[in-house]
């Protein structure tokens, strides 16, 4: 192998790459727009929910009750309704997610016989904004049921055992506020290298069969190795490039804490890059057409990393089959290496199982890069 | 006018019929798609990893952890010793949440003061520790309560049955598990119709235009119309192929239920396919390579995906995004197909998004022609 010639391929990849502003402008303007759309659009925090009230009673209590949800952050009371046909028509158009219906014995029960509910009617159909909606319904509901006690307990003179016996004393590590956007964004830098890395990869070798200057290429005294090299050290300095480009605006601009070390995030990431862009050069000679190779680059890259590399859907919430499989994705590894050195401050030895795994992804990707490239010349 | 439409529905579907590439493309990735979504798309919170320090050895503290181990939301995966030990089964990530009892819990719980459960957790995903630590807050509230009842109990027995208490009875609709599956899959629909046919549309111009076949077409006496009509109606049945399709996998494999009327599906299938239709031909009259729609429709498809609702709630954008999310036709879809598989609703509800999906359609569908005959000459 010569180095002399390896570099010429790359500067005449460069080259091309400069003049085809295209792809350069994808490899620029994607991981902001995609750093930009995700970071505000991609939020799981449950704020603000909807709420109908339907107070059948409309009494001192009931209305006590129901201030407490317009106090609440988490709730918007958005209308009030009559009866059972006006709260379904409300839930069904979307216009609340939860109506609370206060029975109209609501106080006279409560007065005489000690309990009494309240029913809250959720709209199920988006399962986990339900699920948080209720627990915070739960709450202004448990705060307003423990007061009428205290104050029951005490205009008894029983206020000394009154007091709550149990507190629950919360301590979130990493992500302290639980926003969602310091859980979401450090697996955007992962799904931006691979989509890149394995797009604007995926086209280089298909690119020269298309266009008819592989022969050329070929009967130079070049060397596959050289080609291979050559064409996707460009690539390289780009992706590294990306990398740090989204880990700056993922800190500088939506604030998420940076606790490790940048030679890990730099050096993490160029074992990454080693393995998308194997996986995109792969797909390139395999295919030696620009856009089969790009479309089957966007379909082996995206769905895995969106989906089963831990980015959004906890891999240990889903069916076993299903987590055995997403020990395939190389995603994986590298998202929860993002994770960690950006909330924990990881550093290598807190990491040596994802990192491992990379490292022999990556030597089995060069290596049947390699090869491929190889077999297709002859 | 209709035999040459036909005739050229007709030639696009022999161009399907002979790639095999593009039919492989069309039916195996969705239906790949389908069944990934289904089984890993999930936000549901089962079984946290949990590990316990009890420091205080006493009943009420092994009562309290008792109820977190038959609560069925938490597995304990360890018992821990020490202080010591629990940033190291966090920081491996062998629990997410560590529950610590210190010393003297059980006796000021006795003297009748506040006694408190420390709660450690990673905070990394943050909606499973939210609803984690919901979870803990019940039971935590439920043993409190519990215990007030029975010291109260041995004081006043009489004052139990007034004593107050208002609870909260919760009714589920639509989704009465909390399923995920049951969301996802119904957006699963929209979401790939999205993906398919636009793509789909833009390129069959594109091609035609690469190749230089484009001219032979128009040199032919078809009008412009009927040559957009001829493009479109094979993509627009091929659309409506797809939706039954993966609504059939959604409903016969996933056992997601079809409660509403599949005519206003059909209806709202269609004005969404239209809109697709209509962004596949404005990306095609703005791109002369498929290099270039290939670009453009990435541009389209990412914000297009991430802005309607199918996986991150339109209600926790920002506001500015919230208003953005009124243009995009998958936003109007994804409630008329949650509508009609999960709430069984009709047009007297779903007709705004219908609306929304024709206005939006009937746009681009007249500028991309308008532009198309611009981009001929």
């Amino acid at each position: 192998m010569s180095i002399q010639r390896l570099t010429a391929i790359a500067r005449k990849e460069l080259i091309q790459i400069w003049r085809d502003r295209r792809s350069l402008w994808i490899a620029l303007f994607m991981p902001i727009m995609q750093m930009g759309l995700i970071g505000y659009g991609a939020s799981l925090d449950i704020k603000h929910v909807p709420v109908c009230v339907s107070d059948r009673e409309g009494s001192q209590e009931s209305q006590d009750l129901l201030k407490r949800f317009q106090a609440s952050v988490y709730f918007d009371l958005v209308g009030s309704v009559a009866d059972d046909r006006a709260l379904t028509a409300a839930i069904d158009s979307g216009r609340c997610r939860i109506a609370l219906v206060v029975p109209p014995d609501f106080s006279r029960t409560l007065r005489d016989a000690g309990g009494s509910s309240v029913q809250a009617v959720v709209d199920g159909t988006d399962d986990n904004s339900a699920n948080v909606a209720i627990a915070y319904a739960q709450a202004v509901i448990s705060g307003y049921s423990a007061d009428l006690r205290l104050d029951f307990m005490r205009q008894r003179g029983l206020g000394a055992q009154a007091a709550a016996p149990l507190a629950v004393e919360p301590r979130v590590w990493f992500n302290e506020d639980l926003q969602s956007r310091a859980f979401i964004i450090p697996g955007v830098v992962a799904m931006v290298m691979a989509l890149i890395g394995a797009l604007l990869s995926s086209l280089t070798i298909a690119r020269e069969w298309e266009r008819g200057t592989m022969e050329l290429l070929i009967s130079t005294p070049v060397r596959p190795m050289e080609i291979m090299l050559g064409k996707l050290v460009p690539y390289f300095g780009i992706g590294l490039l990306d990398a740090a480009l989204c880990a700056t605006i993922a800190v500088g601009w939506f604030q998420v804490p940076f606790r490790g070390s940048l030679v890990m995030l730099l050096g993490t990431a160029a074992l990454f890059l080693i393995v998308v862009l194997g996986v995109g050069y792969i797909i390139s000679v395999l295919t030696r057409n620009q856009l089969g190779a790009s479309q089957i680059a966007l379909l082996v890259t995206l769905l895995p990393t969106t989906l089963l590399s831990g980015f959004a859907f906890p891999i240990d919430q889903m069916p076993a089959p299903i987590r055995v499989l997403t020990y395939l994705v190389y995603g994986r590894y590298y998202v929860t290496i993002l994770k960690a050195i950006f909330l924990k401050g990881a550093g290598p030895q807190d990491l040596l199982a994802p990192i491992l795994a990379l490292v022999v992804y990556a030597v089995a990707i060069g290596a049947l890069a390699a090869r491929a490239f190889r077999k297709r010349l002859v | 006018m209709f035999a040459r439409i036909y005739r050229l529905i007709v030639k696009e579907f022999l161009q399907l019929r002979r790639d095999r590439a593009a039919r492989f493309r069309l039916l195996v990735p969705p239906i790949v798609q389908m069944l990934v979504y289904g089984y890993a798309a999930t936000f549901e919170v089962h079984r946290v990893p949990t590990a316990v320090l009890d420091l205080d050895h006493s009943q009420e503290s092994r009562e309290l952890l008792a109820r977190f181990t038959s609560s069925g939301r938490f597995e304990v995966r360890a018992v821990l010793e020490d202080r010591d030990e629990i940033a190291r089964v966090i920081d491996r990530e062998q629990a997410t949440l560590v529950l610590q009892i210190l010393p003297g819990f059980a006796e000021l719980l006795r003297k009748g003061e506040t006694a408190s459960l420390q709660v450690i957790l990673d905070g990394t995903n943050s909606n499973t520790a939210l609803i984690a630590l919901g979870y803990v807050n019940q039971i935590v509230s439920r043993f409190a309560d519990d215990y007030v009842i029975d010291r109260l109990r041995r004081l006043r027995p009489d004052l139990i049955q007034v004593l107050p208490e208002v609870r909260m009875e919760q009714r589920p609709w639509y989704n009465p598990d909390f399923n995920s599956r049951w969301f996802f899959v119904p957006g699963v629909v929209g979401s790939l119709a999205l993906v398919i046919i636009a793509n789909l549309t833009a390129f069959a111009v594109v091609r035609e235009r690469e190749m230089g076949t484009l001219e032979q077409v128009i040199v032919t006496p078809i009008h412009r119309a009927e040559f957009i009509l001829g493009k479109t109606i094979p993509f627009f049945l091929v659309g409506l192929a797809e939706v039954l399709v993966i609504s059939l996998v959604g409903t016969l494999w996933f056992q997601v239920p079809f409660r509403g009327d599949p005519l206003v599906l059909l209806a709202g299938a269609s004005l969404f396919l239209l809109s697709m239709l209509g962004v596949g031909l404005l990306i095609s009259t703005l791109c002369t390579t498929q290099q270039q729609a290939f670009a453009s429709n990435f541009f389209f498809l990412s914000p297009a995906l991430l802005l309607s609702g199918f996986s991150f709630p339109i209600s926790s954008m920002p506001t500015a995004l919230q208003w953005l999310t009124y243009v995009n036709p998958l936003r109007y879809f994804l409630v008329v197909l949650r509508g009609t598989f999960l709430k069984g609703v009709g047009f007297a509800v779903l007709w705004p998004q219908m609306a929304g999906m024709a206005a939006i359609a009937l746009l681009l569908l007249v500028v991309s022609a308008l532009r198309f005959r611009k981009s001929l000459e």
